[in-house]
């Protein structure tokens, strides 16, 4: 089985502000063991001599020039927000829970 | 009771660590074409890809790139075949996208250094600065932190905000541990910052406001005593936004250590803001809670593997360095060492280039902006540059005292109401009345009173005591307002007592 704990669980849930219920972690927490056990499964099959793929191609160098594109408006970006204010995302304290 | 410094460094040697975050001058943003100037409404540079709307993909700006290897070769750094972008974890709201693209083990540059010069009582002390990496990332977004008392993200009940600046391409350039500066570490730090921003300003890669945040300084302080191996613990001040701040956060620093050591307490690891008012630092985020950021690498970007050819057209375009350009000016200009090293360390170099360039005479145009332009910088705590008086305004001042149109103390008067916000220097000229007073006329109604008033000085330079005449000169300046030219009253004086 793979090794991630409970905790490793909660601790994620915590830095990505996800309040997640005890029965929530028990069950994530098997959950994404499974999902790890999955893909060390694939690692067993690369052997030492296959090295990490971060890209499928071998690409490299694709650069744009340094022109300006029209932005959204900010009508069209906060439109997504669940809250706003002075034309801006607000969101919830950031660190008074500690 | 504080600490005194000289205390500090006589039981302690500080070690220095310095990163340094440029925001590159492009056009665009750094995967995104997004505009990237500054003081736009908020939210109105924003697009998918920089608020990390899904589906979105990201495309290195190739203009960055190019800065970032100027950069490096400026600072004498190799540049890697091949490096990545990589993702940098963390859940906070100043990215959208819930991570900030960066750089991590395959920085684009590596190895480099850059010598400083500082002034010290014992002569100009050269010190090379080792630079561990140069790498680029993305500059994040805004926030404004609402409720509370104070405004700061502690106490706030919500914050706002405003990603025009999220996805601005940004450089960090970060040194190796700094020891052996001992008790000049907080002037090498400074000298550091400044050297650094000389060079980029002069690869035109950055505006490198400090006071606008496109150049911030994290200072990283540590303690050991003297004769021990092992390093201390390191705080790391945030954002020290002005060259003079970095060299009092780096001594605030040593001295807070310092008297912690001293009680036998431990300094903790952590992230520390710095006030500018108060020259104090306060413990920020916790390092530990901040460390976890799961580096892993940037699927959406394709790597980047600059070919030497591109390396070398770029090492080819690279300006002087700022280090000849000084050379240069101070031999123009002929300036003795120690003026040249007070215009660096007052930081009016510039200005004092761009005054010269307007026509002034370097003495004249060094002599403002060092002294009456410096005093009045240093009495309000800012740098010279800050103050609302530019090159063109000190060159049509030094024009208008060549003219004779104005003398050094009417112009000090010129300065003060440019700097108070009175207008440009004719404006005030007219506005306050300033005239030098050359009728001859009035002048000798004035000197005849000071006769009047001072019988027996006057017989005394009648009798060829000349250096009497001083007390008759003041009192007709006085009479004058100080605005008649001294040189001109002296000569009216002396032939009217017979004495030319
Ligand atoms: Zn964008």
């Amino acid at each position: 089985m793979s090794n991630i704990s409970r905790d490793d669980v909660a601790n994620l849930a915590k830095l990505a502000r996800i309040d997640m219920s005890d029965s929530e972690l028990d069950h994530l927490s098997n959950e994404l063991a499974v999902i790890l056990d999955a893909v060390a499964r694939v690692q067993e099959v690369a052997g030492a001599d296959v090295p990490p793929t971060s890209h499928p191609l071998p690409l490299k160098n694709v650069f744009r020039a340094d022109e300006v594109r029209p932005s959204l408006t900010p009508e069209e970006a906060l439109s997504g927000a669940p809250a706003q204010e002075e034309q801006r995302f607000k969101v919830p304290q950031i660190l008074g829970e500690e | 009771m504080a600490l005194k410094y000289e205390d500090v460094i006589a039981k302690y040697e500080p070690v220095l660590g310095l990163e340094v975050h440029v925001e590159l001058g492009t056009e665009s943003k750094m995967f995104c074409g997004c505009n990237t100037v500054f003081g736009a409404a908020p939210n109105t540079q924003t697009c998918p890809v920089c608020l990390g709307l899904p589906g979105s993909l990201p495309v290195v700006n190739g203009k960055a790139i190019e800065y970032t290897i100027a950069i490096g070769l400026a600072l004498n750094c190799s540049i890697a075949p091949f490096s990545r972008f990589a993702r940098k974890n963390y859940f906070y709201p100043d990215m959208p996208k819930n991570f900030q693209t960066s750089q991590y083990d395959e920085p684009i540059c590596v190895n480099g250094y850059l010598d400083v010069t500082i002034d010290t009582e014992e002569g100009p002390k050269e010190f090379r600065i080792e630079i561990e990496r140069v790498h680029m990332e993305e500059d994040t977004g805004k926030s404004l932190h609402m409720g509370g008392a104070t405004g700061r993200i502690h106490g706030a009940d919500y914050s706002l905000l405003d990603y025009n600046r999220a996805g601005i391409p940004l450089v960090e350039i970060v040194t190796k541990i700094i020891p052996g500066t001992g008790k000049y570490a907080p002037e090498v730090a400074r000298a550091y910052v400044s050297e650094l921003r000389d060079i980029l300003r002069g690869l035109g890669v950055s505006d490198v406001k400090m006071e606008q945040g496109s150049l911030r300084c994290d200072a990283n302080v540590s303690l050991r005593p003297i004769g021990v191996e092992k390093l201390g613990t390191r705080s790391e001040t945030k954002n020290v936004n002005s060259l003079r701040s970095v060299e009092r956060a780096v001594r605030g620093e040593m001295i807070r250590h310092a008297e912690l050591l001293n009680k036998g307490e431990k300094v903790v690891q952590e992230t520390r803001h710095f006030h500018e008012d108060t020259g104090l630092t306060t413990p920020g985020r916790s390092k530990e809670q901040a460390e976890d950021y799961r580096y892993f690498p940037e699927p959406d970007l394709v790597p980047v593997a600059p070919t030497p050819e591109l390396i070398e057209k770029i090492k080819k375009s690279l300006p002087e360095k700022p280090s000849v350009r000084r050379k240069k000016l101070q031999e123009a200009w002929q300036v003795p060492d120690k003026e040249m090293a007070a215009m660096i360390n007052a930081d009016v170099l510039d200005l004092v280039e761009a005054t010269v360039k307007l026509g002034a005479d370097p003495t004249r145009a060094r002599s403002w902006w060092l002294g009456e332009i410096a005093r009045l910088a240093n009495e309000k705590g800012v740098a010279a540059a800050e103050l609302p008086i530019s090159s063109a305004d000190v060159a049509e001042i030094v024009a208008l005292i060549e003219k004779g149109e104005l003398t050094d103390k009417l112009a000090r008067q010129v300065v003060d109401g440019v700097i108070a916000g009175e207008g440009r220097p004719a404006e005030i000229i007219k506005s306050r009345g300033i005239q030098v007073v050359s009728d001859d006329s009035a002048l000798m109604v004035a000197i005849e009173k000071a006769i009047a008033a001072q019988p027996d000085v006057a017989e005394k330079v009648k009798g060829g005591h000349l250096p009497a005449a001083g007390a008759l000169i003041g009192a007709v300046m006085k009479e004058t307002k100080g605005q008649a030219d001294a040189a001109k009253v002296r000569e009216l004086l002396l032939k009217h007592l017979g004495q030319a």
